[in-house]
């Protein structure tokens, strides 16, 4: 039987290879935006786990919000990328500093 | 420990998620990750049925890996970052990434191991209706509101999208030039030519 804190604890882990992307990666925006996109997966799952526990239908909706807010950061979070390297002609993190005075 | 299908799928499916959502931020070639990325997705659908959420299995393999995915892929390939892709890894942060992210993994385990709950669970989520019309029925009338306000946030991304990467029209290609299409009349466009009617003799 696969019990609520089963997958909790797979969740916290893909939270924290996600997290571990982000401070890693210094070269590509676009691993970036994954990263944020497995975390959002991470939380979903761990919400989709508490209304398999509860049996209680209302965490699902909520990963259903969650899901399109999702979609549109990333499509926003995307066209944002394409006008930086545009500017800047690359997509480096660390080079990320235009408003550095 | 007992051995049956539902673990071992569960365990199969989790190893594939942690697997590749691993081979995600260690990869260099982005198109790569990508496609673990779509491969992370697919093994998380899964786990999400084992958690009797069927619709939002499908859901996450239809938005995220037909849509989002591919946005993706159309991004990467459309930007040239070749260059960006074969500079050296800076391992600078390595160290410090690692050790914060295993510092927040071991204490919420920790809580878990602790107090978590692992006995099995409760009875069918869903009795005598299938998910998709119970989601259906929460959705059209608890949460009428929210669903509303996300069709407005997904109208925000499109016009934000379009505004922000739209670079205005180029030369010498069609569009709608929308004044004059207004503006036309029936004259303009149709010219009535009198024509004399010809019998054809040899019928």
């Amino acid at each position: 039987m696969i019990t609520l804190s089963n997958v909790l604890v797979v969740s916290t882990l893909l939270f924290g290879i996600s997290l571990a992307g982000i401070i890693l990666n210094r070269k590509n925006l676009i691993v970036l935006l994954m990263c944020l996109e497995l975390m959002l997966l991470a939380i979903n799952t761990n919400f989709i786990a508490f209304a398999h526990h509860y049996a209680d239908l209302a965490g699902q909706v909520i990963v259903f919000f969650v899901l399109t807010v999702a979609a549109a950061e990333s499509a926003i979070g995307l066209a944002l990328l394409v006008v930086f390297f545009r500017a800047r002609q690359t997509i480096r993190v660390d080079q990320l500093n235009s408003l550095k005075g | 420990m007992e051995i049956n299908i539902e673990k071992i799928l569960f365990y199969g499916f989790s190893t594939i998620l942690l697997g590749s959502a691993t081979a995600v931020i260690f990869s260099r070639n982005s198109v790569r990750a990508v496609l673990f990325l779509v491969l992370a997705f697919f093994a998380c659908a899964g786990l999400w049925l084992l958690q009797q959420a069927e619709f939002l299995a499908i859901t996450l393999v239809l938005v995220y890996v037909g849509a989002v995915m591919v946005l993706f892929l159309f991004v990467i390939m459309m930007l040239d970052i070749n260059v960006a892709t074969k500079e050296a890894r800076l391992v600078r942060y390595f160290p410090l990434g690692i050790l914060i992210a295993a510092l927040i993994v071991s204490q919420i385990i920790w809580i878990l191991w602790k107090g978590g709950s692992w006995v099995g669970i409760q009875g069918d989520m869903n009795p005598g209706e299938s998910n998709v019309s119970a989601i259906g029925k929460l959705l059209y009338t608890d949460y009428i509101y929210p669903f509303e306000l996300a069709g407005i946030i997904l109208l925000v991304a499109i016009v934000a999208a379009i505004s922000l990467a739209f670079r205005g029209r180029r030369r010498g290609t069609r569009g709608q030039k929308i004044k004059e299409q207004i503006a036309v009349r029936s004259q303009d466009r149709v010219t009535l030519v009198s024509l004399k009617p010809t019998i054809r003799k040899d019928l």
